[in-house]
This record gives structure tokens, C-alpha cells and sequence, in this order.
């Protein structure tokens, strides 16, 4: 057999998509958006050392819509990122590699990471109002 | 022509991997328990005006809870992000441009958080 007969591994595009690797692309995911998050957390930071009209311009761009969306796609990165790198980190130790625990723990990661992002945004929110 | 030998030698690993991984895995550890309570901190925070804010990160343990956050996070973006650059960017000066462009991104980020916690922290008198 000519080597462009061989039957080769199908491409990423028509592979069938599993819990597993969908978790490990939005991990890296998350990581890329964690990481740009960080100006706004700096920003904030510096503005509330500047004085009273540089912490009101982060706090007025923090509770406009798009200050809404960002915050909320930042906690939800967060909370994914933290709750499977704590699966990284068992997986780390030798532990839970095998296929079954593979996908309870992704499953584990996923419902964890709804409730965490919803429980925070209830009592942000509350925290807000009162 | 050179002979496979020939191209392989002096190509190896750089010898600094386990460092990078490691590091990787011991500010990730970090992270746990510092992304926990600034979450929770900042939920309490909300809404809050600025003088609320400067008198919380007055207080000692929340100034050095930011900082030992901010250390930890910078390192750990630098670390990650120079891991998907590596994975992504093939040509080599791009990819060793990319590289420094983050590692003095993050540095700098760090730094001015760390200023900013620290002015408020030194400047209130409670």
C-alpha cells in the first residue's frame, strides 16, 4: 500500500466530539480569557489607589451591559478553570486517569462550575441591591 | 546533506521543562484557595464606593491576600499563555516575540497592582 492509501486519523473537523477533549480546548480557553480578565482586575485596582473619578470610571464601565457580560464570562472562566484544574491537579497525582473517572470528573467539573456561577451571581446581586 | 544523527545533535530538550511544569502546579495550588476568597471579597464588595474599597485593602490581610494573588496569578498566566504560544506560533521569531511580549505584559500587569494595593495599604492610618 502507498503511503496517501493509508487510512488516516480523521480530521478534527468531522471527529466525533467528546466531554473530554471538548473540556480540555475550553480549559486552555478559559486560561486565554482569565488571562486578558487580569487587565480589568489591575485596572481596578489602580483606579481605586488614583481617587474617587478614576474608581467611577471602572465602576461605571463595571455596571454597563457590556461590564455585565464581561464580568459574568469572567466568573464563569473562572470557576470552570479552577474546578478542572483541580481535576488537572488529582490527575496529577496518578490518580482518576482511567476512562469512567475521566468523564465523572468532567461531568463533576461541569455542574460544578453552573452552580458556582450562579450561586455567586445570586449573592453578588443581593450584595448589589442591599 | 546531513545525516539524521547530524540534525538531531544539540536540538534536545533546554533542561528547564520540569521547572516549568512544576511552577506551573505550585501556583495553580496558590490559586485555590486565593481565587476563593477574592471572589468572595469582591461579591461582598459590590457596588461599594471607592472609599469602601480603599479601607478594605487597608486592612492588612486583605493587602497581602492581593498581593500573594497577584503574584501568583501573573506567574501562572505567564507560565500557561508561553505554553499555547509554543503550541500555536511555529515561525520562531514570532513565537520568541509573542513569548517575551507576555512575560513583560504579565511582569509589568503585576507590578502596578502590587503599587496600587501597596499605596493603599501604607497610606491608610487605621
Amino acid at each position: 500500500m502507498r503511503s496517501a492509501d493509508r487510512p488516516i486519523s480523521p480530521h478534527l473537523q468531522i471527529y466525533r466530539w467528546q466531554l473530554t477533549s471538548v473540556l480540555s480546548i475550553l480549559h486552555r480557553a478559559a486560561g486565554l480569557a482569565l488571562s486578558a480578565g487580569t487587565i480589568l482586575l489591575v485596572w481596578w485596582l489602580v483606579a481605586a489607589a488614583s481617587g474617587p473619578d478614576a474608581y467611577d470610571g471602572v465602576a461605571d464601565f463595571l455596571g454597563s451591559w457590556l461590564g455585565f457580560l464581561l464580568l459574568f464570562g469572567w466568573t464563569l472562566s473562572l470557576f470552570y478553570h479552577l474546578c478542572n484544574g483541580i481535576r488537572h491537579l488529582v490527575w496529577d497525582t496518578g490518580h482518576g486517569l482511567d476512562l469512567k473517572s475521566t468523564y465523572l470528573g468532567g461531568w463533576l467539573v461541569v455542574g460544578g462550575t453552573g452552580a458556582l456561577t450562579l450561586i455567586a451571581w445570586i449573592a453578588g446581586i443581593s450584595s448589589w441591591v442591599y | 546533506m546531513r545525516s539524521p544523527l547530524g540534525r538531531a545533535i544539540g536540538l534536545g530538550s533546554a533542561k528547564e521543562g520540569v521547572e516549568h511544569w512544576w511552577l506551573q502546579r505550585i501556583t495553580a495550588l496558590a490559586l485555590v484557595p486565593l481565587t476563593v476568597w477574592f471572589v468572595i471579597a469582591v461579591i461582598r464588595l459590590a457596588g461599594a464606593d471607592v472609599d469602601t474599597v480603599r479601607d478594605w485593602v487597608g486592612h492588612p490581610l486583605p493587602a497581602i491576600f492581593l498581593v500573594l494573588l497577584l503574584i501568583a496569578t501573573f506567574w501562572h498566566a505567564s507560565l500557561g499563555l508561553q505554553v499555547v504560544i509554543e503550541d500555536y506560533v511555529h515561525t520562531e521569531f514570532a513565537k520568541l516575540g509573542l513569548v517575551i511580549v507576555v512575560r513583560l505584559a504579565c511582569f509589568a500587569l503585576a507590578v502596578a497592582g502590587i503599587f496600587a494595593v501597596l499605596s493603599m495599604a501604607l497610606q491608610t492610618t487605621s
